[in-house]
């Protein structure tokens, strides 16, 4: 008496070809799903309750980054504008405009206005924008072409291997302290001589940067 | 010369103890207790074990809301029960891939009426282990960054870590063990499909003992897969013990950097797996009546090699206390004096007891061949592995370098959950295990019998 039809070898055949091909498949699947937009949220563009344009503010207007986000030099956190900032202009300009309503709200109210945050890290991450300033990272290198968007994108997927990659080797991310905010500036073809001197001039030392209490203290 | 065996078979056979035995008389005696329901001491036996089971879920559930606080470790003291838990655990297998490896490959074939539910020891009692590095960790959820997967985080295993070993030791072992046990199960998977009488009985045998069907061809790969793999367990097994071992010798602790840790645990694992599985034997050998092929010629041959670990035991101990001694160094020399009168030394004396005093009795036949002596003596062995383990963590620890830092383990209630609640899961499993599959290969003691002029 035959206990399985004839395909039932076949099935048996597959199901162990599976049972080692799974875990390998399962493992690039992980990753796959962790690295997309969709676990990092890169080039994912938020509403906002004003729909503040920098391309409009900077690359129209050249307004200077640190006209809003004060502390980037001086901080870990680079600043979000007090109301105050935006009514430096928009008590004189487009002051009944009704996109800017809630502007004008939140002064009278004296209540800041509720942005949605674009670039979000782990608490157990400790950025620090400050040092990335002084030691020559632009701006536009980790946060792009700013002066290009109509709402605020994070460009990067801002992964730990992503930070990493510069850690390891910040050499081709480096320019001058001079040109770190200015969103126009691109690197120069000889990077690398540059990027090598620039290490030095500012006392820059990779094999400490990837130290874990570099980032997670 | 063949027919004068035949004729008085009774007379010439140590390792089958009825005479004469058929063919069907053994599948008849291993196969039945499956196919029959294993009885009442059985299932008085799985009710024994059940509540321990569940200690052993809630104890898990505690550890891991609660955190490895509940443990009596501390500052000093970091390593507690989960390691010494672990490594009797993973001991305790070696005794089931010691007798199917080392026993097939110099052909002691009386291994073939044990080695069966040894292996299943093995599975059990390793896959036990394996939990008590993850739940010894700080923060287990992220046990699985042992692995190295690819991850956006682009960082890789510290390789320069124990617990990466260990990781790698405890994964290949449990999956070399049930490739092993399963290998060895394949021609009695097709005697349970072929014995069958319940559609789904012969379906769940038919599907595991895949398609097998005792061609000469079958056999011819079968016995060559499997002696491979029985000379693959070997350098395995002695690796795994290994890294055990180095787990405590790659510090910088007194009495753990000692270049003899290595082999030490080998010989360790292997006294304490063959005290179990001698403990096993007798315990399988009652509850499913299997004295027929079960004989005290077994016990005594198991008792025998028990005697040689001690003895092993009892030299690598000795080694420790002179190279303290002959080395010099005041921290090993201040440990040893610990060891022998400090906080735990009624724990030590009792753990030379049990490991190199009491097996000497084993040098008498009359000891050997009796079974409630040598059950007696190998749980006590088994206690005596356990304190050795303990002992280990907590002498070296509570008593290091720096004088400020001595502390002693005091222990809690979750502490001894994680002692006696995995031994009945263990049992439990074991149990289980015997009750779906033959607890002894059948077609190879049909081989002992036939070769034992039984036939």
């Amino acid at each position: 008496m035959q206990i399985f039809r004839p395909g039932a070898d076949s099935v048996i055949r597959v199901a162990l070809c599976a049972a080692a091909i799974v875990p390998f498949i399962a493992a690039g699947l992980a990753y796959a799903i962790s690295s997309s937009p969709y676990m990092t949220q890169q080039n994912i563009t938020r509403n906002q309750p004003v729909p503040f344009s920098h391309e409009h503010h900077v690359g129209g207007l050249g307004l200077d980054c640190r006209y809003c986000h004060t502390s980037v030099e001086k901080a870990r956190f680079a600043g979000l504008p007090p109301t105050e900032t935006c009514m430096t202009c928009h008590s004189q300009i487009w002051t009944n405009a009704e996109m800017l309503a809630p502007v004008r709200t939140s002064l009278a109210e004296n209540r800041p206005i509720r942005w949605n945050r674009v670039h979000n890290l782990p608490a157990y991450v400790y950025f620090d924008h400050s040092v990335h300033i002084a030691k020559g990272v632009g701006c536009s290198t980790c946060h792009g072409a700013v002066e290009q968007m109509k709402l605020t994108r994070q460009v990067a997927p801002l992964t730990m291997g992503w930070c990493l990659d510069c850690h390891r080797d910040p050499r081709p991310a480096l320019r001058p302290r001079e040109a770190v905010f200015d969103q126009s500036w691109q690197f120069p073809p000889n990077q690398e001589d540059e990027g090598n001197r620039l290490l030095q001039a500012y006392n820059i030392h990779p094999e400490h940067l990837t130290d874990c209490s570099v980032c997670h203290r | 010369m063949t027919i004068a065996l035949n004729s008085t078979p009774a007379a010439r056979s140590r390792w089958i103890a009825a005479a004469p035995l058929s063919n069907r008389g053994i599948t008849e005696m291993i196969a039945g207790p499956v196919f029959r329901g294993a009885g009442k001491r059985w299932w008085i036996a799985v009710l024994l074990t059940l509540p321990f089971v569940l200690w052993t879920l809630v104890a898990l559930i505690w550890l891991l809301t609660q955190g490895i606080g509940a443990w009596g470790v501390n500052t000093t003291i970091v390593w507690g029960f989960a390691i010494a838990n672990y490594v009797w655990w993973i001991a305790i297998g070696s005794g089931g891939t010691l007798i199917s490896s080392i026993l097939v490959l110099t052909r002691q074939n009386w291994r073939t009426s044990v080695n069966r539910f040894a292996e299943s020891m093995t599975l059990f009692a390793v896959a036990i282990s394996g939990i008590f590095p993850i739940i010894h960790l700080g923060r287990p959820a992220y046990f699985y960054w042992m692995a190295p997967y690819p991850n956006t985080m682009s960082i890789w295993p510290q390789w320069r870590s124990a617990l990466v070993w260990d990781f790698w030791a405890i994964l290949s072992y449990l999956i070399f063990s049930i490739v092993f046990l399963y290998v060895g199960l394949l021609p009695d998977l097709a005697t349970m499909r072929d014995r069958a009488t319940r559609r789904s009985a012969q379906v769940l045998y038919g599907v595991f003992a895949l398609g097998w069907r005792g061609s000469v061809r079958h056999w011819r790969l079968y016995k060559r897969l499997h002696v491979t793999l029985a000379a693959i367990a070997v350098p395995l097994v002695t690796s795994v013990h290994s890294i055990v071992g180095l787990d405590f010798a790659a510090s910088l602790m007194p009495g753990w950097q000692e270049s003899i840790f290595p082999p030490y645990f080998v010989i360790g694992a292997l006294f304490s797996g063959f005290a179990m599985v001698l403990l096993l034997t007798a315990l399988v050998r009652w509850g499913l009546q299997l004295e027929a092929i079960i004989t005290i010629a077994h016990f005594d041959a198991m008792a025998k090699i028990i005697l040689t670990g001690s003895i092993l035991m009892t030299y690598s101990y000795a080694t420790e206390w002179f190279l303290a001694w002959y080395g010099g160094e005041h921290a090993d020399r201040s440990l040893i004096a610990f060891m022998f009168t400090g906080h735990y030394a009624a724990l030590y004396w009792a753990l030379l007891f049990c490991n190199c005093l009491l097996p000497q009795a084993l040098w008498f036949p009359a000891i050997r061949r009796n079974v409630p002596a040598l059950f007696a003596i190998v749980l006590l062995i088994l206690v005596g592995m356990w304190l050795e383990r303990i002992l280990i963590i907590w002498n070296t620890l509570s008593h290091d370098y720096m004088p400020t830092l001595w502390r002693v383990f005091r222990t809690t209630f979750w502490d001894w959950s994680f002692l006696f609640g995995p031994l009945g899961v263990f049992a439990f499993c074991f149990l289980l295990f015997i009750r779906l599959v033959p607890a002894v290969s059948i077609y190879e003691t049909r081989r002992l019998a036939y070769e034992e002029g039984l036939e």
